[in-house]
């Protein structure tokens, strides 16, 4: 069965079980969504993840993990350091390529930052920080998304546009999400984490409202 | 009081200083010192800049050599840093950096004579050392989370260009612009075993009491030194790089004949050389330990522990000039000038000076100490001070200093000053060269005799107590947590 398989997930914090230990079937073309309220264990159930499939993944952490002092293009250039060799890399740094410059600024257009390309990652928004993260994500063109709480600093209608174009990039995804009513529109499956055990794991269509407010 | 470690720590170094005191020889020997440095201030006062044409290819020089040498250090320490975390390497820029710049000069000249690159790798080599360092200490503080995230096929190449140089960028450049001071610094000195730099013409104006061309010397490096920003802009760096290797002048061509022998015959202890067996070799060994190193090491240590202290004292005296709690603007603009002049003579100028002046004892040695370190630590601790935002009600006066300001900043003084005890006694050791019996001046004798077996080994000596010295210093410093930057 074609998809991604997680087994034995667990973490400890000073000694106490916080994760797990659980396993998890992501299928293929599946988006899903981890829902629970905040310190269930989203986070730390999607770094084991990044970290279980040894980094084959496009993660947006929490953090973004920005490189405050390179340009938006170069922050977002970096999720395809693997495709090129280190001359072109470090070429890139100093005068990047036409056509990665396209790339680039195609994707920023998408995500409503354009002209921005140039500005050192530190002098950005919040919301803007957020963006160039996900673009990034997008541009690395892994076989599958992980991402915590991604549009967190966005606005409402950003907020769904970003969301929409996550899901439309990416057929296979992971999601952890603080709002349900997100978790329901753009996800397929529904995984509801509480004190780090799975608790409610059903299709985004079927799910009750009231199962999902439980875990609150 | 007492129940502070940091209190008593001080107060034990005190104790040290000052049973140093009674066992360190304290005089003025000259006949009339006041009378010289009265001279040596008119001097400074009625400075003549055209007497010689010597003077600006010195400064130039003095330029050149800072920049080639930085450079070459900033560069071999950066591809050190990159190996740093291997244990030899570690051990290896410890060596090379517990060396001053001084004695690289010194054992350069015995095989490269009076070439450039005498000068050049006497401040490479340390500096490489410094900089492996603490290039590597910013590299490992960079941020690890956008390293995390590349694609796992990226090469160690790219990594390291994009997720670690970019967020360690900045500060590389704040501390390789703050080392060219240093350099420079570095580089003026040099003049006094013979390169071509500012020490040279300095040495050579005062033996002649021509106090008026040694002032126009002091006053043109001092804004040399001051008006760095302004000169040294990024973009002209490059510039400057590229062009002063052109600027060393030529000095003597390198015998390389002297190159081979000083290492395969001149360096090897003399009973080897002269196939003499091991009862000759210990006895070659202890006399020089009984004779020149064990007093060079007590003669060193005590002075350093005296200097120590009395920087320390200068610095707390010291950093209200700057401080804006105390004093109006035109006191903290004539401060700020003091502290600048402090901080920019280098302690072997000063030591030079007021040797000429006082004459051959270990007090112009521990005043020009103080008076370096003290202007570096009290610049530092008033510019923290200024930080300070005190209650409107505050208490003016001693009452401020005492209360409000000095517990404030005791602990970065104290780790300012424990992480300059390394840097004191590499000065307090070459200080010798200058007379006063610590282990510079054996060294000294040695080479003048032409045994640079003997010389060797005291350097190397000496390089061990410097070692040990920076290690007690951490662990102290690591014990009271005490936390700062380092300073050169």
């Amino acid at each position: 069965m074609p998809g991604f398989e997680f087994h034995g997930l667990t973490a400890s914090f000073n000694g106490e079980r916080v994760i797990g230990p659980l396993s998890l079937h992501i299928q293929e073309g599946e988006h899903v969504a981890l829902v629970g309220k905040s310190g269930a264990g989203k986070s730390t159930l999607i770094t084991l993840m990044y970290e279980q499939m040894q980094r084959q993944a496009a993660l947006v952490p929490q953090a973004l993990g920005l490189v405050n002092a390179l340009p938006v293009f170069h922050n977002v250039f970096m999720g395809r350091l693997d495709r090129h060799s280190a001359w072109y890399n470090a070429w890139s740094l100093v005068r990047p390529f036409a056509k990665d410059r396209e790339a680039v600024a195609a994707l920023l257009d998408e995500l409503d930052m354009p002209r921005k390309q140039w500005t050192p990652a530190a002098s950005l928004s919040g919301g803007q920080r957020q963006r160039v993260a996900i673009a990034r994500a997008i541009y690395r063109q892994a076989s599958i998304l992980l991402a915590d709480e991604p549009v967190s600093a966005l606005d409402g209608p950003m907020a769904h546009q970003v969301m929409s174009m996550l899901v439309n990039r990416y057929d296979t995804s992971v999601i952890a999400l603080h709002d349900v009513d997100m978790a329901r529109t753009y996800c397929d499956r529904i995984i509801g984490l509480q004190d780090g055990q799975v608790a409610l794991d059903e299709p985004a269509s079927q799910v009750d409202p009231r199962a999902i407010m439980a875990l609150y | 009081m007492f129940s502070y470690p940091v209190v008593r720590t001080s107060f034990l170094f005190l104790a040290i200083a000052l049973a140093g005191l009674l066992v360190a020889d304290i005089a003025i020997t000259t006949s009339d010192p006041w009378q010289d440095l009265g001279r040596f201030f008119l001097g400074v006062a009625t400075p003549n800049f055209f007497s010689t044409e010597g003077l600006a290819t010195a400064l130039l020089r003095t330029v050149s050599f800072a920049f080639v040498g930085v450079a070459l250090g900033s560069f071999f320490g950066f591809l050190l840093s990159l190996v740093y975390h291997s244990l030899p390497v570690r051990v290896f820029c410890a060596f090379i950096r517990a060396i001053h710049e001084l004695f690289w000069a010194l054992i350069f000249l015995q095989f490269f004579g009076f070439h450039p690159l005498t000068g050049v790798l006497a401040i490479a080599i340390p500096y490489a050392g410094i900089f492996a360092k603490v290039y590597s200490e910013i590299l490992e503080e960079a941020d690890p989370e956008p390293a995390r995230l590349l694609p796992p096929g990226t090469g160690t190449l790219s990594r390291f260009l994009f997720a670690r140089i970019p967020d360690s960028w900045a500060q590389i450049r704040t501390y390789t612009a703050y080392r060219l001071e240093c350099g420079l610094r570095s580089s003026a000195i040099l003049g006094f075993v013979g390169m071509p730099t500012l020490g040279f013409y300095l040495e050579a104006s005062f033996s002649q009491g021509l106090y008026s061309d040694a002032g126009a010397m002091l006053i043109l490096f001092y804004v040399l030194i001051a008006t760095l920003p302004l000169w040294v802009r990024p973009k002209l760096v490059p510039l400057y790089v590229a062009a002063s290797p052109f600027f060393l002048g030529d000095g003597l061509p390198i015998v390389w004949g002297n190159v081979a022998r000083f290492f395969t015959e001149d360096i090897v202890p003399a009973p080897l050389r002269n196939g003499e067996g091991m009862t000759e070799l210990s006895a070659w060994f202890g006399d020089l330990m009984v004779n020149e190193a064990l007093p060079g090491i007590w003669n060193t240590v005590v002075l350093t522990q005296i200097a120590l202290v009395a920087t320390g004292i200068l610095s707390l005296l010291a950093f209200p000039l700057i401080s804006r709690h105390f004093g109006g603007p035109v006191r903290r603009t004539s401060g700020h000038v003091l502290l600048v002049i402090a901080r920019s003579t280098p302690e072997y100028i000063l030591a030079y000076i007021l040797l000429q002046l006082w004459g051959p004892s270990m007090l112009p040695a521990v005043v020009a100490l103080a008076l370096h370190n003290g202007g570096i630590i009290g610049h530092l601790i008033g510019q923290q001070t200024n930080k300070v935002q005190l209650r409107p009600d505050a208490p003016v006066g001693f009452a401020r200093y005492s209360w409000e300001l000095l517990p404030r900043i005791y602990r970065p003084f104290l780790a300012f000053l424990f992480y300059r005890w390394e840097i004191i006694m590499r000065e307090t050791a070459i200080l010798g060269i200058l007379g006063i019996y610590t282990l510079g001046f054996y060294v000294d004798s040695a080479i003048q005799n032409i045994r640079f077996d003997r010389a060797m080994m005291l350097i190397l000596i000496t390089a061990l107590l410097n070692i040990g010295v920076d290690a007690l210093g951490r662990y102290i410093r690591r014990r009271l947590a005490l936390q700062t930057m380092p300073t050169c």
